[in-house]
């Protein structure tokens, strides 16, 4: 186990790198460096082959999608109408959930490996041209992608009748400006056009078969397009031997909070469990201080809570939503005995409703509300009755039962993920699911704010130390 | 003044091509005007308009949407203290207290220099290293007391200019796609097949 001072947070393990491998090189984002790595060898291998056998391949390895929802790339490369030409390519590198940090890692680390998978892709799934949106924050990352692309350019990795070949196609890098819901993928693709990034209406709009230019598109994450070169490099059979049958490969997690040791690990996927990860001395080596540990996020802030009951869970989507939350898009926040419950809720509640686009009103008029009820029940200042009113809000968002956890405490039984939404996107939902969660598990935390009339500062979330 | 530059305009050309249609350069070139004048000006979105055949006010619609994109001037240095929840685990709360404290104005306010603007932010994609802070989008890992007011002393004392540009200066590498190397931007309704390598044999 070790950690590299020039790639911050990123914990190195004995075991499988499928997409970190050249992150303990000082020098890993150079075009020098990725070629004396095997860079480009996949590339090489792919362009061999008929472009339906390397769609056949990705399909074969079910690479799930690592933005948040899960779904196999593959098969969504599969969803493009026939003959409707042309496709595109858009790459999703708008990371900004709350609690995830990987593909920033991935751009800023080894931008060529990401580079390499947009080719793979564009290649298979007949996609004529790419643009890969980083978040706008990001200026390390735009710089360093920048420089890879110069390079692959120059060197005639990308661009027109790449290796000498028939294959020809531009990657354009595109930054954004900030603002979360263009992480989703039509908000991406508004975004894109040069208009406000407000998500599309799905149906009809799903963009495989109607995206950007009303075209069809493929939007995939960074994360999934890194997977690429190493799957065509080692075949389907040496990926699928990591992890399980549904869950195969690897999967790049961030854990923060209040853990011994915080950081972005790529963890085998399937198999290992939130256990291993927060108390395993190979991962985090448990909990701050000696502290106990009180509750955890498991998939990134839109993300229902777990606590200890839930630890031996894997990370495998089909246990984890019927246990009532999801994986999202691997960020894991930890909170220890110490923690002001409804405090924290309130930075996830802010955030979604700061973020909100304003399209869909449960989502811009129902955030709002949370937030501003919240924050009277955290000042001290609330009633019984405000406690009542999140619930009625948050219905209002999400309609029916909404997903959470067991407890064997509190006599709970789980509901499973998903939930109902009435708006178009999950980030009116996000901004329901801390306080859900949270009125759900720790409810004598605000009921004592609420009778006691405390007054305790907003900011007061956790000791630092 | 707020127009792009002539040279600016070249680059803008530039960028504008590499999309099948021009107004996805957008904010891209929104950036390029912010790193020109510092903000956006109302002249500089007339002038964009122009350049991708739209309104000013579809380019204020636009510009409006997204947080990064200021109206009027900001500190030579804005400062985004991370709020969210990671951070403020880790003590963000205190660490805005402090940074208030030591700049003398409250968040969203910028000091009477002109040198700093201090902001709430929301997550910045680096939550196992909180507390975090950007400057002008460049990261500060853990940051303590301390750390902050070393960092507020260098950037006045003007030793970090090399690696922290003014407000406005995002990438410091542009994409430059070499003329003989572009597949180049084509409309989507001017493309009537699909692309040459689908034809079941392999590239190479």
């Amino acid at each position: 186990m070790s950690s590299y001072p020039h790639a911050p947070g990123f914990v190195a393990g004995d075991r499988p790198k499928v997409v970190t491998s050249r992150f303990e090189y000082t020098d890993s984002f150079t075009i020098e460096r990725y070629l004396a790595t095997d860079g480009y060898a996949a590339l090489r291998k792919a362009l061999s082959k008929p472009a339906a056998d390397i769609h056949e391949e990705v399909k074969g390895a079910t690479v799930l999608g690592r933005g948040g929802a899960g779904f196999p790339a593959g098969t969504k490369w599969g969803l493009t109408p026939q003959q409707v030409w042309p496709r595109y390519l858009v790459v999703n590198g708008d990371e900004s959930e709350p609690g995830t940090y990987k593909d920033r890692l991935l751009m800023e680390r080894d931008p060529h490996q990401l580079i390499e998978g947009c080719l793979i892709a564009c290649y298979a799934a007949g996609l004529s041209q790419c643009f890969l949106y980083i978040r706008g924050e990001m200026a390390l990352a735009q710089e360093r992608v920048a420089t890879a692309l110069n390079e692959a350019y120059a060197a005639g990795y990308v661009g027109k009748n790449i290796l000498g070949s028939k294959f020809s196609v531009d990657i354009v890098l595109h930054w954004g400006a900030g603002a979360y819901v263009v992480g989703e993928e039509t908000a991406l693709i508004e975004s894109l056009e040069g208009n406000r990034g407000m998500p599309r209406l799905k149906p009809p709009f799903f963009p495989a078969a109607n995206g950007l230019y009303g075209q069809p598109t493929i939007v995939n994450n960074v994360e999934t397009l890194a997977n690429l070169p190493w799957l065509i490099n080692n075949g389907v059979e040496a990926y699928t031997a990591i992890g399980t049958k549904t869950s195969p490969g690897t999967r790049m997690v961030a854990v923060s909070g209040h853990v011994k040791r915080p950081g972005v690990y790529e963890i085998i996927n399937g198999t290992t469990t939130f256990r291993d990860l927060l108390y395993g001395e190979e991962f985090c080596g448990g909990i701050r201080n000696g502290n106990k540990l009180k509750a955890f996020v498991p998939g990134g802030g839109s993300a229902p809570w777990f606590t200890p009951d839930q630890l031996d869970l894997p990370f495998e989507a089909s246990q984890v939503g019927p246990a009532g939350s999801m994986l999202g898009s691997g960020a894991i926040m930890v909170m220890d005995e110490t923690t002001d419950i409804p405090a924290a809720a309130l930075t996830l509640t802010h955030f979604y409703a700061h973020e909100s686009c304003g399209k869909c009103t449960p989502c811009r008029e129902g955030g709002t509300w949370l937030e501003r009820i919240l924050t009277r029940v955290v000042n001290g200042t609330g009633t019984d009755a405000d406690l009542q009113q999140l619930i009625e809000v948050g219905t209002s968002i999400c309609p029916g039962d909404f997903p959470h956890a067991s407890n064997e405490a509190l006599g709970l039984s789980a509901v499973p993920f998903p939930y109902k939404m009435t708006t178009i996107c999950f980030v009116g939902p996000s901004a329901y699911a801390p306080i859900h969660s949270a009125l759900t598990l720790f409810r004598s935390e605000f009921e004592a704010r609420v009778t006691k009339r405390i007054t305790i500062p907003v900011t007061a979330v956790g000791a630092a130390s | 003044m707020s127009r792009l530059t002539d040279a600016n305009v070249v680059i803008a050309k530039e960028i504008i091509g590499r999309y099948p249609r021009p107004k996805s350069a957008l904010v891209p070139l929104l950036h390029l005007s912010q790193e020109q004048n510092g903000y956006i000006t109302r002249e500089a979105m007339v002038h964009l308009g122009e350049l991708v055949g739209v309104t000013s006010a579809e380019v204020y619609g636009t510009a409006t949407f997204y947080e990064m994109f200021r109206f009027e001037p900001v500190g030579k240095y804005l400062i985004n203290m991370c709020g969210t929840m990671s951070c403020a685990l880790m003590g963000a709360g205190e660490l805005m207290h402090h940074a208030e404290h030591k700049l003398g104005v409250k968040a969203g306010g910028t000091t009477a220099d002109g040198m700093f603007t201090l902001a709430h932010a929301e997550c910045q994609a680096a939550c196992t290293e909180a507390p975090t802070l950007q400057v002008n989008y460049r990261y500060r890992f853990h940051v303590t007391p301390t750390d902050f007011d070393n960092l507020v002393d260098d950037l006045r004392a003007g030793k970090l200019a090399d690696e922290i540009p003014a407000h406005g200066v995002l990438a410091k590498v542009r994409q430059r796609i070499p003329a003989d190397k572009s597949v180049g931007a084509v409309a989507p309704e001017d493309v009537t097949e699909g692309p040459a390598w689908l034809d079941g044999k392999p590239a190479l």
